[in-house]
C-alpha cells in the first residue's frame, strides 16, 4: 500500500468515524426520550400487570397471570369487553359503508365537491369533549331536539343516555357522526387514485352506465382502500373514551362500560394499578393486532399500483 | 368516477342528497349554537326555531366566560400544543436526518425502536407515565401535559421518509459550504420537507387539542386545564342544567379548531391523510 493510498484510507475512516459521531449526537436525544417515554413504559406495563400493586402501596407481590385470570371472572370487565366488541362490530361497518356511499355520490359530479367534503368533515374537527355536551342537549329526554322531532310524529322518544337499551346505540350514533367525515376523505383520496383510463377501457367494453362502471371498475379497485379504512375506523372505535367519560360514566348499570373507560377507572380512580395494567395489556394486544394487519394491507396496496 | 358530466336529473338528485346528509351532520353543531343564543324560557319551552325570539347571547356568553375561565383554558391549550409541536420537531428532525442520510452502526436498531414506538397507543403508556411524572414531581404542572409527547415516533418516521427523497448532492453541497450537520437539518432539510412538517404539525395539534384522556390524569388545578378538560369541569360544576351558558361554553371550545379548519382546509386534509397510515 502506497503512502497516498494509506492516507486516503485514513481519511475515509476518519470521515466515517466523524459521521457516526455526529449521527449519534443528532439521534441521541430522540433515542433517549423514545426509550424513557415509550419503550420502558411499555415494558413497565407488562411488568406491573404481573403484580398486585396498588398505587401508593409500599409493597407489591408478583402474582404471575393472576390479574388476567381475575379479568376473565370480573363481571365488569366481561361486560366492558363485550360492549366494546358490540360497539365496534356495529359502528365500523356502518361508518365504512355510509362514507363509501357518500364518497361515490360526491365524486359522481363535479360541482361543489370541496364544499360537500368540508361540510361532512366538520364534525371530525369538533372537539369531542365539547361536542358531547351538545349531543347531551340534543338527546335530552324532554327538551332535546331528537325527542321533539319524534314527538311531532307521534313517537315517544327515550331517555337515550340513561336507558340501558339505548345508551350504546346513542354512543354509536355519536361515533358515526364524528368519524364519517374522516373515512370519507380517505375514500375520496382512494377514488382519485383510480386511473381514468380504466373507466375509458370499461366504456369501450360497453360498461357505460353508472352501475356497470361501479361494478366493473370502482368497487373492485376500492377494495384494498376499504379494508384500510375499515381498520383505521376500527382502531378509533376501540379507543372510544371521551363520550363515555363525559356523558355516561359507563352507566346505566354498566351498559356503556367500554375497554378504555374501564382501564381508566381501574388505573386512575380505584388506583388498582396492577389490575389496570392487565387491562392495558389486553388493549395493547388488540391495537397491535389491528396495526400489524393495517401494515399488511398497506403493503398489498402498494403492490397493486 | 370523474370523467363525465351528469345530466340534469341525476345532478339535481346528487345535490339534494348531499345537502340533506350535510345538514344532518351539522345539526348537533347548529343546535348547540342556537341554544347558546336563547333564554332559558325558550330552551325549555320546546320549539324548533333555530333563531331566538329574544336575543340572549350576551347573557349566556358572559355567564360562560365569568363562571369558568374559558379564555384561560384556550390559552392553556395553545401553550401546551405549541410546546408539544416545537419539541416534537426539534427532537424528531435531527433523528430523522440521521436515519435518512447518515451511516452509523446501530442505525437499523434505532429505526426498529421508532417502529416499535409507532405501535404503542398512548393510553397504554399512561399508567407508567403517570408514575414517572409523579416521581419527577411534575404532576399538576404544564410539564406533565407536555413531557409524554416531546418525542413522536410518527414524526421521526414521517420526516425520515421525506428526508430520504432529498438528493444527497444537496447535503454534500451544504457541507462544502461549511454548514454544520445541525444547520443542515434545520436550514436545508426542514425547509425542503415543508409539506411534511406542516402536515405533521397540523396532525399533532389536532390530536393534542382534542385529547381528554391524558389531561384528565395529569392535571387537577383549574388554571392548568386545557379546553377539553375545562369544558367538562365547567359542565360538572357550574352549569348542571343551565343550558344557555353551557352551550355557549361548548361553542367557545369547539370554535377555534373549526375556524382553523375552514381557514386552512388543505393543510388539515393533507395532515390527516398522512396521519392515517399511523
Amino acid at each position: 500500500m502506497s503512502a497516498a493510498t494509506r492516507q486516503a484510507v485514513c481519511a475515509i475512516a476518519r470521515r466515517r468515524w466523524l459521521e457516526s459521531l455526529s449521527a449519534c449526537a443528532l439521534i441521541g436525544p430522540a433515542m433517549f426520550l423514545l426509550l424513557v417515554l415509550f419503550i420502558l413504559p411499555a415494558m413497565a406495563v407488562l411488568a406491573i400487570a404481573a403484580t398486585d400493586w396498588q398505587f401508593g402501596a409500599r409493597t407489591l407481590r408478583f402474582v404471575g397471570l393472576q390479574n388476567f385470570a381475575q379479568l376473565l371472572e370480573d363481571e365488569t370487565f366481561r361486560r366492558s369487553f363485550l360492549n366494546t366488541l358490540v360497539f365496534v362490530g356495529a359502528t365500523v361497518p356502518v361508518t365504512v359503508v355510509l362514507s363509501l356511499a357518500l364518497a361515490l355520490v360526491i365524486e359522481s359530479g363535479r360541482s361543489l365537491r370541496a364544499f360537500y367534503r368540508a361540510v361532512h368533515f366538520l364534525p371530525f374537527m369538533a372537539t369531542l369533549a365539547a361536542a358531547a355536551i351538545a349531543w347531551e342537549a340534543l338527546l335530552h329526554p324532554t327538551i332535546g331536539l331528537v325527542n321533539q322531532v319524534l314527538g311531532s310524529f307521534g313517537v315517544t322518544g327515550a331517555n337515550w343516555l340513561r336507558d340501558e337499551t339505548t345508551v350504546l346505540p346513542a354512543l354509536g350514533v355519536i361515533f358515526v357522526w364524528k368519524n364519517l367525515g374522516y373515512a370519507l376523505i380517505l375514500f375520496l383520496a382512494g377514488l382519485k387514485a383510480i386511473p381514468a383510463d380504466l373507466y375509458d377501457a370499461a366504456d369501450v367494453d360497453g360498461a357505460d352506465d353508472v352501475i356497470a362502471r361501479l361494478s366493473t371498475v370502482t368497487l373492485p379497485l376500492i377494495g384494498p382502500v376499504a379494508m384500510f379504512v375499515l381498520i383505521v375506523v376500527a382502531l378509533r372505535a376501540f379507543e372510544v373514551f371521551d363520550t363515555i367519560k363525559v356523558l355516561t360514566q359507563g352507566g346505566p348499570a354498566k351498559a356503556s362500560e367500554m375497554l378504555l373507560y374501564t382501564l381508566y377507572v381501574e388505573s386512575f380512580e380505584f388506583m388498582r394499578t396492577g389490575y389496570g395494567a392487565a387491562i392495558a395489556v389486553v388493549f395493547l394486544a388488540i391495537v397491535i393486532g389491528l396495526t400489524l394487519l393495517q401494515a399488511r394491507v398497506l403493503d398489498r396496496r402498494v403492490h397493486y399500483q | 368516477m370523474s370523467a363525465r358530466r351528469l345530466s340534469l336529473a341525476p345532478a339535481l338528485a346528487r345535490h339534494i342528497l348531499l345537502c340533506a346528509t350535510g345538514a344532518l351532520m351539522l345539526v348537533p353543531l347548529v343546535w348547540m349554537v342556537s341554544l347558546s343564543l336563547k333564554p332559558p324560557g325558550e330552551i325549555f319551552h320546546a320549539s324548533f326555531s333555530l333563531w331566538p325570539t329574544q336575543w340572549y347571547a350576551g347573557v349566556n356568553y358572559a355567564r360562560a366566560l365569568t363562571t369558568a375561565p374559558l379564555p384561560r383554558f384556550l390559552l392553556n391549550g395553545v401553550i401546551v400544543c405549541a410546546a408539544i409541536v416545537v419539541c416534537q420537531i426539534a427532537v424528531s428532525a435531527p433523528a430523522a436526518y440521521a436515519l435518512a442520510k447518515l451511516r452509523f452502526p446501530g442505525r437499523d436498531f434505532a429505526f426498529g425502536l421508532v417502529l416499535v414506538g409507532l405501535l404503542l397507543p398512548h393510553q397504554v403508556l399512561a399508567l407508567p407515565l403517570f408514575i414517572l411524572c409523579w416521581q419527577l414531581g411534575i404532576l399538576n404542572t404544564y410539564a406533565a401535559l407536555i413531557l409524554p409527547f416531546v418525542v413522536s415516533p410518527f414524526g421521526i418516521f414521517l420526516l425520515r421518509q421525506f428526508f430520504k427523497a432529498v438528493p444527497d448532492d444537496l447535503v454534500h453541497a451544504a457541507r462544502l459550504d461549511g454548514f454544520s450537520e445541525l444547520a443542515i437539518v434545520f436550514r436545508i432539510m426542514l425547509p425542503v420537507a415543508r409539506p411534511a412538517v406542516i402536515a405533521f404539525a397540523t396532525l399533532s395539534v389536532v390530536a393534542h387539542w382534542n385529547d381528554l384522556f391524558w389531561p384528565l390524569i395529569a392535571v387537577r388545578a383549574e388554571h392548568l386545564m386545557p379546553p377539553t378538560l375545562g369544558v367538562v369541569a365547567f359542565r360538572n360544576e357550574e352549569a348542571g342544567s343551565d343550558f344557555g351558558p353551557l352551550m355557549a361554553g361548548a361553542t367557545i371550545v369547539v370554535a377555534p379548531l373549526i375556524l382553523a379548519f375552514l381557514a386552512a382546509q388543505r393543510w388539515f386534509v393533507e395532515g390527516l391523510m398522512v396521519g392515517s397510515v399511523k
